[in-house]
């Protein structure tokens, strides 16, 4: 542990881009843009649908990795926050059909658009509406109150709340419909050819990277901000932090309303992609999986909650579709690979625990958060090494 | 809304025969939290993992003659299959303690926490996988009657249950404050370095404790398969956080509390049953668990937790 403090804390506070790094930049570029091309003009259609899916869970752990990783606080509830943007964004749609002159008029199709701030709004004044009175908590019980609290948004969307949600039956209703969003059919007559079709799943998957990237970068200034200090103070120490000046009820508020705006997001985005939603698709476990993305990938480091999700959404599809093709045909047989899309929950599971003993700090961790994570004997050996290089400061001079 | 007095006797006897399985699961709860500070997410695991371990050693036993010939044979039959079943699900616990929590006795608070949610993940995969995906039907082998006491239906199943969870929560509470395996598991949850400066070796108290609070728990479930007649990889889930909030209820940590608090947990949601729809049932045991810790989080023998620093 000893000698790298220094590196630690100067590459925090620099963010400057090593070539290397650049490189790498470019070919994950190349390969989100390139990659679902090519299986779209291939015909695998599948994949084109995975790539969006992985999408849709980058943005939810990166909102996840906020409240987790920058505040520290257990949401074991964010899925509702999901849930919140696709039920608003649905039923606004409606209200909008109404007033732009039904479904069919030209201006329906903005109503994605439209409704995009309106339903981000809405996962975030969800966030404060529980945050107010729960956030006191301690954190094992925030975890559970959290848990709580998404089970009950669940189960009101089954039973139908206000005869809104039309219970586990789902939205849109028989003869109701989602508009589809503009440019989703300008896209298909003007960037399509004879043999590439520029495909609904198509059009949505470069509309959820253009929102990734926007989440990126919008929680890349946060973290370099004040708040983003605020945060980790308040993690690192809670009452240390209050002594110092962060007012921590607002803080944790802010993480929370933050985290659940980009649920409410994500939630809009998959109603209009998908074109239908139901409570299931809100269940506790699908709350598990994004705290799996966040936990696995790396608390604190949006590098890292984005490689959780491509790990945990997309890498069971990924070797699916591999085992099929003429590369591991040979390695793979279809049923086992099959099987690991049926063992992926049981293996998940496993290297929660497993990452938790050997490596808490995730795959491609925030080095500030991995820090705080190694065992508190790693602190005591560097404290008494910063108390040495102390002691040696104050010698030299008398050297001289 | 017209309220039918007639089926209050009724629903305290559902009460009381759910409160007591909540009761012994949420001891599990606040004996680790009371040693170890942490909230044992893999339990509702635990009682699922008793249900199934009791199912196993029914069927095997129940091939035996002399176990399904006489009233005699009966009793013991079920006697034995629940030691049994106990002691496999002590020892799950034990080991889930082993692997998954010693590691990180140190480490932050948020760490043991999510290892716990890996250990309950993995644990419902396992039972989904490698046993069954569907619903499994737990036999009851014996004659059940109906009585009517009181206006009320009472089946030998839930004398059954009564009687046994209240036999398990006497012992239990005569072991923690009579023996001094129970001294010492007191002295732990007070002030765990004191404790082992005096002696008292902390790593078996903790095995101790996962293994106390799992085969309670263990106990629990197979009480349920009896009940409802059926058994689920994941029915550990809704009755795991009900007993939590049971837990709650009585002030985390405090066992007398856990037992007061899921008799309590017991009576509302059967008396709240014949008021709400059946779909939202669930939602009173969460409800009630985010009202008592914004307002109450010690609960109502517990002590007002200060924060340490």
């Amino acid at each position: 542990m000893g000698g790298s403090k220094m590196d630690v804390m100067t590459s925090i506070d620099s963010g400057k881009l090593s070539p290397k790094k650049i490189a790498l930049y470019v070919v994950l570029a190349l390969a989100a843009i390139g990659l679902p091309l090519y299986f779209q003009s291939v015909g695998n259609a599948f994949m084109v649908h995975i790539f969006a899916l992985v999408g849709i869970y980058i943005m939810l752990s990166l909102g996840l990795n906020i409240v987790v990783g920058y505040a520290g606080l257990l949401d074991l509830g964010y899925i509702a926050f999901y849930g919140m943007g696709a039920y608003v964004g649905v039923l606004l749609g409606y209200v909008f059909q109404g007033i732009t002159g039904g479904p069919g008029s030209a201006l329906a199709g903005f109503s994605y658009w439209f409704l995009l701030i309106p339903a981000a709004l809405a996962g975030a004044l969800t966030g404060i509406a529980l945050g107010t009175p729960v956030l006191r908590l301690r954190g094992d019980y925030l975890a559970i109150v959290t848990l709580g609290f998404g089970e009950i948004v669940r189960i009101a969307l089954t039973n139908n709340i206000g005869g809104l949600t039309n219970g586990s039956a789902g939205l849109p209703r028989v003869g109701e419909i989602i508009v589809p969003a503009a440019g989703q059919k300008w896209v298909y007559l003007n960037l399509s050819s004879a043999n590439f079709t520029f495909s609904k799943d198509l059009f949505w998957y470069f509309v959820i990277v253009a929102l990734v990237l926007l989440a990126v970068f919008v929680i890349r200034r946060l973290d370099n901000s004040r708040l983003g200090r605020a945060w980790v103070a308040m993690r690192e120490d809670e009452v240390a932090a209050a002594a110092t000046g962060v007012n921590i009820m607002q803080t944790k508020l802010w993480a929370f309303s933050l985290g659940a705006m980009w649920g409410g997001v994500a939630g809009i985005t998959y109603a209009y992609w998908v074109g239908f939603i139901s409570p299931e698709s809100f269940n506790f476990m699908e709350s598990v999986l994004v705290v799996c993305m966040v936990v696995l990938g790396g608390m604190g480091s949006i590098p890292g909650a984005a490689l959780g999700a491509v790990i945990i959404a997309g890498l069971p599809e990924i070797i699916r579709y591999l085992a099929q093709s003429p590369l591991l045909s040979g390695v793979l047989t279809a049923e086992q690979a099959s099987a690991i899309g049926d063992y992926r929950f049981l293996i998940f599971g496993g290297l929660m625990v497993v990452m938790m003993a050997l490596r808490p700090q995730g795959i491609l961790p925030s080095k500030r958060r991995a820090r705080e994570l190694t065992e508190a004997e790693a602190i005591i050996e560097e404290e008494n090494e910063s108390l040495w290089e102390a002691e040696h400061k104050h010698d030299t001079p008398h050297g001289l | 809304m017209s309220i039918d007095l007639s089926t209050v006797p009724q629903q305290i006897v559902n009460g009381v025969t759910l409160g007591g399985m909540y009761a012994l699961i949420a001891l599990g709860y606040t004996l680790v939290y009371g040693i170890l500070l942490m909230i044992n997410f893999a339990h509702s695991e635990m009682f699922m993992a008793g249900a199934y371990f009791g199912l196993l050693f029914l069927n095997i036993l129940s091939k035996v003659a002399f176990f399904t010939s006489s009233t005699i044979g009966f009793i013991l039959l079920y006697v034995i299959v629940f030691l049994l079943a106990m002691t496999c699900t002590g020892i799950l616990g034990m080991l889930t303690e082993r692997f998954a929590y010693r590691p990180l006795r140190h480490a932050p608070r948020l760490a043991p926490l999510i290892s716990a949610i890996g250990v309950s993940l993995f644990l419902q995969n396992a039972a989904l996988l490698w046993i069954s995906s569907r619903s499994i039907p737990f036999p009851v082998l014996f004659p059940v009657k109906n009585y009517r006491i009181a206006g009320a239906n009472v089946s030998t199943l839930q004398i059954l249950i009564v009687v046994s969870t209240i036999l398990l929560l006497i012992g239990l509470d005569t072991f923690i404050s009579k023996t001094k395996i129970g001294k010492a598991m007191r002295a732990t949850s007070q002030d765990r370095d004191a404790a082992g400066l005096m002696g008292v070796n902390i790593n078996s108290v903790i095995a101790l404790t996962f293994f106390i609070g799992p085969a309670l728990g263990g106990a629990a479930g197979m009480f349920s398969g009896m009940y409802y007649g059926n058994i689920k990889y994941n029915m550990g889930f809704i009755p795991g956080i009900k007993s939590f909030t049971a837990a709650v209820i009585g002030g985390i940590g405090n066992l007398r509390g856990a037992m007061l608090g899921g008799f309590i947990l017991g009576f509302i949601e059967a008396i709240a049953a014949g008021f709400l729809s059946s779909g939202y049932k669930d939602v009173i045991a969460f409800l009630i668990l985010i009202l008592v810790l914004i307002f109450r989080p010690g609960g109502l023998l517990g002590e007002s937790v200060v924060e340490k620093v």
